[in-house]
């Protein structure tokens, strides 16, 4: 009997560790690419270069999209963080009438499907000269990113007990005072959780971001996939190792700023 | 305050302060675009339903259809089948093989589709990873033509759908309270027995909603059918932005859109409480 579980138990773990393994392994295979120092790609590398790095970082066309990306994601974080915890407070501690249909309404940028949103948005922003523009691209962002802020604050709100603020309204506090140095402090890991998701949804936004790309102005993923498409160089793991490396450490940031947090409310 | 609402509620007209930025903003950038062109399906070039007629009528595009719910259904499966063991690891109580689990779950998750599909093309293609170790180990070997196959794009897509497999599946393993499978097991039910009378009902709920999830974001998938499936083969948002980009025919693409929508909405609202989204998002 024993014996029988035991070896269940090693299959079970055989398993994991295959789907495991096909999980990492296409993020694992950029980073050997990205020091390959041929153009072809080999595997195994033949030797190491920095050459893909050093195009990267120097290739006018590369960083000017990373920085136009970086721009948008930074006011887009702060738009759906604003926007979103604003709405967050009104519906969890409002009395909005219809309240489910709206939470469920403004929940549908997450189920909609990008492609659609990425031609109706098309064809309402071409008439206004609005694609390709920096404010084009934040709106739209921001309209995506912004259930991922009413998720996570809605939730961090419903667990925090009103009687706190009530307190403070008690003790003659305003409710914007309240709001600021009672359910702010309290909910902060929430919203900086909610920045992060909505950072890494518009610099990671693909299709959307494809179709209203002008000429002038293109985000990061637009380039990419436009060189995916014609050319499969090197460079592009170079690109993605960054760009991962960057992903992985905010999220680790923000995790980690979540644990401090806790443990200092003594949860 | 005289007439201070109860247990510290928001007055009305603040609340609906509150929340009227996100309800313009969703209404202008995406309800009301995404009304228009659902709008010009039926009434251009003709105020008709010629569109959705198209659609149902000409045999390739109700192959693409049949083919985007073929591949989305096997999609799921696979990612169930593959998701499953793995939340069953995530649940188990904390050990090394459980972090490097939440560790190989969660970088995939937060990298983005498109390197996703790109590093799924270096290792496909013809002067591919596959390709040159196969040719390493035998040199006369002819290499395999895999990218742009309905294989590669199921590969490509329960890869990077899986993590919203795993998520729901793990979070439900993880509220079954540990004394019911070990009760089952102290009654003499062998390990087997007790993972189908105990533990998979009770995981029923994650199954659902990661099965939910991952059917409605493969039905609308556009970036990794587009790079790995290449223009060949064809699922339904490909072909919607084939017809808007490339042949112009924006009512046309409406129409297609319109069946797309119905579909993954109407999913996603028939199976609502199945769904529960913080879930995948706050997880924690």
């Amino acid at each position: 009997m024993t014996k029988q579980a035991g070896l269940a138990e090693w299959l079970f773990r055989a398993l994991c560790a295959l789907i495991l393994v096909f999980l990492m392994l296409p993020t694992l295979l950029i980073l050997p690419v990205s020091f390959s120092p041929s153009t072809e790609l080999a595997f195994p590398p033949r030797g190491l270069s920095l050459r893909w790095y050093q195009l990267f970082f120097s290739d006018p066309g590369w960083v000017d999209a990373t920085l136009f990306s970086l721009g948008i994601a930074a006011l887009t974080t702060v738009c759906s963080t604003v926007v979103g915890t604003m709405a967050s407070v009104g519906l969890v501690r409002g009395r909005l009438p219809g309240r489910q249909t709206l939470e469920a309404l403004l929940l549908a940028p997450l189920i909609v499907p990008h492609i659609i949103v990425a031609i109706a948005v098309y064809l309402q922003f071409a008439p206004l000269g609005l694609t390709g523009t920096r404010l084009g691209f934040v709106l739209i962002h921001t309209a995506l990113a912004v259930p991922y802020v009413v998720l996570v604050v809605s939730a961090a709100l419903q667990r925090l007990p009103p009687s706190l603020e009530m307190a403070g309204l008690n003790l003659g506090a305003s409710r914007l005072r309240c709001f600021w140095s009672i359910t702010m402090p309290l909910i902060s890991p929430a919203i900086l959780a909610g920045a992060v998701f909505s950072a890494l949804a518009s610099f990671d936004e693909t299709v959307v971001s494809f179709f209203i790309s002008g000429v002038e102005h293109q985000t990061i993923t637009r380039k990419m996939f436009e060189d995916i498409e014609f050319n499969v160089s090197p460079v592009i793991a170079a690109a993605s190792t960054v760009f991962v490396i960057g992903t992985v450490a905010l999220m680790w940031l923000a995790d980690t700023a979540k644990r401090s947090a806790t443990r200092r409310s003594g949860a | 305050m005289a007439e201070a609402p109860r247990r510290g509620q928001l007055p009305l007209s603040l609340s609906m302060l509150l929340v009227a930025p996100l309800v313009l903003l969703l209404a202008w950038t995406f309800f009301l675009p995404i009304g228009k062109l659902l709008l010009t399906s039926v009434t251009e070039p003709s105020f008709s339903l010629d569109n959705y007629r198209r659609l149902l009528v000409e045999p390739l595009y109700r192959q693409v259809i049949i083919r985007t719910l073929w591949i989305a259904l096997v999609c799921t499966v696979s990612a169930l089948l593959l998701g499953y063991p793995i939340a069953a690891l995530m649940a188990r109580p904390g050990r090394v093989a459980v972090k490097i689990a939440v560790v190989c779950v969660m970088i995939p998750l937060w990298t983005s589709a498109l390197i996703r599909s790109y590093a799924w093309i270096m290792l496909l293609q013809r002067k591919g990873v596959i390709n040159s170790v196969l040719l390493g180990l035998d040199p006369a070997a002819k290499p395999l033509n895999m990218l742009y196959t309905d294989g590669a794009v199921l590969m490509a897509m329960t890869h990077v759908l899986l993590p919203f497999m795993i998520l729901p599946i793990a979070s439900a393993l993880g509220s079954i309270p540990p004394d019911l499978p070990r009760a089952a097991l102290n009654l003499g039910a062998g390990r087997v027995r007790t993972f189908f009378a105990v533990t998979l009902p009770l995981s029923l709920p994650g199954v659902f909603a990661g099965c939910l999830l991952v059917f409605v974001m493969s039905l609308g998938f556009y970036v990794t059918p587009a790079l790995v499936g290449g223009p060949q083969t064809l699922m339904i948002a490909t072909l919607i932005a084939e017809q808007a980009t490339t042949l112009l025919n924006w009512p046309f693409a409406g129409a297609i859109s319109c069946v797309l929508l119905v579909l993954s909405l109407g999913l996603t609202v028939s199976f609502k409480r199945l769904l529960r989204l913080e879930r995948v998002v706050a997880h924690d």
